[in-house]
């Protein structure tokens, strides 16, 4: 009998993602696919509009990371109005440009662990679900739930503070910034007024989490190393001398090994090494390294695959964290999904030392916004966000209307892994079995979740996803049907 | 926050249609009075939990994005079934937003665009897939505002609504008070 097993995370109606899962006669998978359901068309609508639009108008594609397209847009138009490609903006534009994205990635970050990650760790992958939620983490823990809102606040005010707005900011334009800060914007989140939102306090709470996760670890280690893992390219962008650097670099890439694959890749020449697959069944494409192909071609992106390509962190806090995890895999590339979720609390430190330094420079205070050059007829606007490697590319006519837009967003990166992810846990979960239970759909939730998948941009906002695994005999009737 | 003999919580749903979720970020940013809120209201089908089919009437029903595929409708059509209340929440949910600016395009134009014509995809997609499979929804011929689909009985202007005015709406709404919107509430980007 041949079984088609429906994975809805996101419940049957209202899902921007579910898994289907095929079994065969004998009852072992024979294919899983991971569906992406939303589709926009963006691409297209955006054709006709004048250029300087494309900041506000994108980043309304998701409303979780918005500063990250609102920057990668504006950087590809950099590009177009003859600003450079990277370093010609003035001081003031590229530091402002970067406390806007490093606020981005603190609250993103801290929304993914404290909202997402806490809730298992805190009370365990099989407690109720009623309790695993970030409802559940302000009853039974009202401290830790009180830091994850304000560290998630402090990064929203930076946001607030260089972009203008906490969501869909305006500050980032063609060529530069249109405001920097003033002094006593700069204090309030230098010092937070006396209260606990400053500066340093952020760091603090940085190294709490990490704490908390590496306690968390030292319980766990078997289950932390040795879920969901297998090996794979990871890409991110690199500052020129292997720094991480998560608003502007050069691509790099490094295989299983840790062998490079990719290196030193200007970004606007990325049409040259990438291409995408399309398949039937997701909206959501496929990209690969084109020299390698489809099939071997795939990576991962995001805060693993970041701490695997980079060589060391520019700040001192977070790089003495950087060289434990470096440690823990003795220098090889980290191929384990769930120390994703290390890997992301030591960006979370690193962002809260370079908010703290930023804020400590004179040049957030600047009055030189902008910059101006010869026009071009198209740019390429790359950044790290939270989730891993975003792609912008457009081509601009003479009428300063935009004429072609190319995107690839952080998940679309993480799409080929992400359904590895599933059929690795599934193959390793559902062979054979009669009989779905609550913890083989725990299973494969905790392993796409490890992602931090923003399907739509977004669907794990708030919590877990809820999942339901519906069992079909070949004639398509209801074999077995279970939910949590 | 809740006082003695308190009635029964307001039992609130919230949802994302073709949205970005920044309106529910927007709901977070109203940061500690989360804490309030919890006391105030109990969240029955949202993302925020784990209830994914309403096994209760609610109060209140949060209806961020409007309809741009089949599951959507559907969705929207179950809040307005259980939902006593029904706010339609962001520029999205109000008129389509964004998403709907596909509506002047042929719907194959913009599915061609991404998958046939892209930069990455056009000289690598020699069976011209474009997505189409009995697991995903069907597309609708162009995005629907919600009141277009159902009766709406509010609306909270903003793309975002500021977390202030997501607040103020809820309070008012659980205190069965009206809300006054102030004019510059209208005026946004
Ligand atoms: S109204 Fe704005 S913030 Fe809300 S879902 Fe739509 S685009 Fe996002």
């Amino acid at each position: 009998m041949t079984r088609k097993i429906v994975i809805d995370p996101v419940t049957r109606v209202e899902g921007h993602g579910k898994v289907t899962i095929h079994l065969d006669d004998e009852g072992n998978v024979s294919e899983s696919r991971l569906h992406i359901v939303e589709f926009r068309g963006f691409e297209r609508f955006v054709q006709g509009r004048p250029y300087w639009e494309a900041p506000v108008l994108v980043q309304r594609l998701c409303g979780i990371c918005p500063v990250s397209h609102h920057l990668a847009a504006a950087k590809a138009m950099d590009v177009v109005v003859g600003a450079g490609t990277g370093d010609g903006l003035t001081p003031t534009a590229e530091k402002i440009r970067r406390l806007m994205h490093y606020g981005q990635i603190f609250q993103s970050h801290s929304l993914h662990f404290f909202h997402l990650a806490s809730p298992d760790l805190l009370f365990g992958y099989d407690a109720a679900p009623e309790t695993r939620n970030v409802i559940g983490v302000a009853l039974a823990n009202r401290e830790l739930a009180t830091q994850a809102v304000l560290m998630r606040k402090y990064g929203q005010e930076v946001i607030a503070a260089t972009a203008g707005k906490k969501i869909h900011g305006t500050g980032a334009i063609p060529g530069g910034v249109n405001k920097s800060l003033t002094p006593e914007e700069r204090d309030t989140l230098l010092q937070g007024g006396g209260g606990p939102l400053n500066a340093g306090q952020m760091v603090e709470w940085s190294q709490g989490a990490l704490a908390f996760f590496k306690d968390y670890y030292k319980k766990h280690k078997e289950f932390i190393d040795g879920f969901s893992r297998f090996p794979s390219n990871h890409l991110s962008l690199v500052r020129k001398d292997g720094a991480l650097d998560l608003y502007h670099g050069v691509l790099r890439a490094v295989d299983a090994d840790g062998k490079r694959i990719l290196d030193d890749v200007d970004p606007q020449d990325y049409l040259d090494h990438f291409r995408e697959e399309v398949k039937p069944w997701s909206f959501m494409k496929f990209p690969y390294l084109k020299k390698l192909g489809p099939e071997n071609g795939w990576y991962r992106v995001g805060p693993l695959a970041r701490l695997n390509t980079a060589d060391f962190i520019p700040t001192p806090l977070a790089q003495a964290e950087f060289e434990a995890y470096r440690a823990a895999t003795g220098g090889r590339p980290n191929d384990r999904c769930m120390h994703t979720h290390w890997a992301r609390l030591i960006e979370v430190l690193h962002a809260a030392e370079c908010m703290r330094d930023l804020l400590n420079d004179p040049d957030i205070l600047g009055g030189d916004l902008t910059v101006k050059g010869t026009r071009q007829a198209a740019g390429v606007g790359l950044l790290e966000a939270p989730r891993g490697t975003l792609f912008h590319h457009y081509r601009v006519g003479d009428d300063d209307l935009i004429q072609m837009a190319n995107l690839i967003v952080s998940t679309t990166n993480n799409n080929e892994p992400m359904n590895r992810a599933v059929n690795h846990v599934a193959r390793a979960m559902l062979t054979g079995v009669k009989e779905i239970t609550e913890g083989m759909l725990n299973a494969v939730e905790v392993a796409i979740r490890a992602y931090d998948p923003c399907l739509s941009c977004a669907t794990h906002a708030y919590g877990r996803m809820p999942l339901e695994v519906t069992v079909f005999d070949a004639a398509g009737r209801l074999v077995s049907q279970r939910r949590k | 926050m809740s006082p003695k003999a308190a009635p029964a919580k307001k039992i609130v749903a919230t949802t994302s249609l073709a949205g970005c979720f920044g309106c529910h970020m927007s709901l977070l940013d109203i940061d500690e009075r989360l804490f309030d809120l919890i006391e105030l209201v109990e969240f029955h089908k949202s993302p925020i939990d784990d209830i994914k089919t309403f096994t209760k009437e609610c109060d209140i029903g949060l209806v961020e994005g409007g309809c741009c595929n089949d599951e959507n409708v559907h969705v929207l059509k179950e809040f307005r079934r259980h939902c006593k209340t029904l706010v339609a929440v962001g520029e999205c949910a109000i008129m389509g937003g964004l998403p709907a600016m596909r509506n002047t395009i042929p719907l194959k134009e913009c599915l061609d665009e991404a998958y046939l014509g892209g930069a990455t995809v056009a000289d690598c997609n020699p069976g011209r897939v474009i997505p189409c499979d009995p697991d995903i929804p069907k597309i609708l011929n162009r995005v629907y505002p919600c009141h277009e689909v159902v009766k709406m009985d509010y609306f909270l202007p903003g793309c975002p609504p500021s977390a202030d005015l997501i607040w103020d709406a809820l309070v008012a709404l659980v205190s069965g008070k009206e809300l006054a919107l102030e004019y510059r509430t209208f005026k946004f980007d």
